[in-house]
C-alpha cells in the first residue's frame, strides 16, 4: 500500500510539475494519469499489489466527493433563492448528457463495426 | 460536568481528527443503508453522508471552515485516486483502441450536451450569469471544475456542490436512462456515465463491472481534456 501511494503520489507530483511548467489548462493529476498510463508498459508497474491497491482506492472514490458536497452550507442561501434553474438544469442536462452520449457512442460503434 | 464536556468540545473542534473521523463514520453509514435499501438509488452514500454532516455541522454551530481542516485529508486523495484510474484503462486498451471513434464522438455529443443543456436551462429559468458560469464545468471532476469555474469568472465553492450533485443524479439516474435506452454494451453504459458524471458516475459503474468502470474512468479523463479546451470557447460564443 504504501509503495502504491508513493508512485501515485510520484505521478501526480510530476504532473503538477509539467502543468505549472508549460503553463497548461489541464491539471496536474490529469496529466499525472496520462504518464502512468504510459509508463505501464512497463511490467515492473503492473505488480498484482499495485493492481489491488488501485482497486481499494477507486472501489471508495464517491466517498472523496464527500467533504466538497458538505460545502453545500457555504451556499445555502444562492441554492434556496435559485433551487428551480439549477435543480432543473442539473437534473435535465445530466439526463440529457447520459443520454445523447451513450445513443452517439452506441450508433458510431455498429458503423465501425458494419461499415456500409 | 457540562463544563468538562465543553471543554473536549472545544479542543477537538480545533483538531482536524474529528471532522476527518465523522467524514468516514457518515460515508460508511450512508453506504450501508444504501446496501441494506438493495442499492436503491436514491439513497445514494454520498446524498447521505452530505446531509448527516450538514445537519450535524448546523445542529452544532460548527462552520465549514473548521470542518474542511480535518475533511481536507480525504479530499485531497481526489489527487491520487485520478492518477490510479490509468491503471484500469491500461487493461482496458485494447477495446480502447477499436473503438477510437465511437468514444470521440460520444465524448464530444456528451461533453457539449452537458454543458449547453445546463446553461441553457438555468439561463431560461432566469438564473444570474455567475450561477450559469458555475454550472457550466459541472460535469467535470470536482477539483478541475473549480478551477475551470475561477478562470470564467463562476464561483469555485458553488461549482463544487454543483459537480457533486451532478455526480449523484448521474450515479442515481444514468443506469436507468441506459436500461430504458436498452444500452447495454459495458463500454458504451460507462464511458457516457464517465462523461456526464464523473467520478461519483465512475463508482456506480465500476459495481456494473471492472470494464465499465473502466470506461468511466476513461470518459471522465477524456472529458476534463474536452471541457477545459471547449469550455473557454463556448462561452465566448455565448457571449456570457
Amino acid at each position: 500500500m504504501l509503495r502504491s501511494l508513493t508512485i501515485l503520489l510520484s505521478f501526480q507530483l510530476a504532473g503538477e510539475v509539467l502543468s505549472q511548467a508549460l503553463a497548461l489548462p489541464i491539471p496536474g493529476p490529469v496529466i499525472g494519469m496520462a504518464l502512468l498510463l504510459a509508463a505501464l508498459v512497463s511490467p515492473r508497474l503492473r505488480s498484482e499489489t499495485f493492481r489491488h491497491s488501485v482497486q481499494q482506492l477507486l472501489k471508495h472514490l464517491s466517498l472523496l466527493f464527500v467533504p466538497a458536497g458538505v460545502g453545500v452550507m457555504l451556499h445555502a442561501r444562492r441554492v434556496g433563492e435559485e433551487w428551480l434553474p439549477i435543480a432543473a438544469a442539473l437534473v435535465l442536462s445530466t439526463l440529457l448528457a447520459i443520454a445523447v452520449g451513450a445513443l452517439t457512442m452506441s450508433w458510431l460503434a455498429r458503423r465501425v463495426r458494419a461499415p456500409e | 460536568m457540562g463544563e468538562r464536556i465543553h471543554d473536549i468540545w472545544v479542543y477537538l473542534a480545533t483538531t482536524p481528527l474529528l471532522g476527518l473521523t465523522v467524514t468516514l463514520a457518515a460515508y460508511l453509514f450512508g453506504d450501508w443503508v444504501y446496501r441494506r435499501a438493495h442499492q436503491q438509488p436514491l439513497l445514494n452514500p454520498v446524498l447521505l453522508a452530505v446531509a448527516l454532516l450538514v445537519a450535524l455541522l448546523s445542529v452544532t454551530g460548527t462552520p465549514y471552515q473548521t470542518y474542511f481542516e480535518g475533511a481536507q485529508f480525504v479530499h485531497f486523495l481526489l489527487g491520487p485516486a485520478t492518477v490510479a484510474l490509468a491503471v484500469p484503462l491500461y487493461f482496458n486498451l485494447p477495446k480502447l483502441k477499436r473503438l477510437w471513434l465511437p468514444l470521440l464522438g460520444g465524448l464530444l455529443a456528451g461533453s457539449l450536451t452537458a454543458v449547453v443543456s445546463a446553461v441553457g436551462i438555468a439561463w431560461l429559468l432566469g438564473a444570474p450569469p455567475a450561477t450559469l458560469l458555475s454550472l457550466a464545468p459541472k460535469s467535470v471532476t470536482a477539483p478541475v471544475a473549480m478551477g475551470i469555474a475561477e478562470r470564467l469568472g463562476g464561483l469555485p465553492s458553488l461549482t463544487a456542490i454543483l459537480v457533486v450533485a451532478t455526480g449523484i443524479l448521474g450515479a442515481a439516474l444514468g443506469p436507468l436512462v441506459l436500461d430504458a435506452l436498452r444500452v447495454r454494451d459495458p463500454a458504451v453504459r460507462g464511458f457516457a456515465i464517465g462523461v456526464a458524471a464523473h467520478g461519483i458516475g465512475t463508482a456506480r459503474a465500476f459495481q456494473e463491472s471492472e470494464q465499465a468502470g473502466a470506461f468511466s474512468g476513461l470518459g471522465m479523463g477524456l472529458n476534463i481534456l474536452a471541457t477545459a479546451l471547449l469550455l473557454p470557447l463556448l462561452v465566448g460564443l455565448l457571449g456570457l
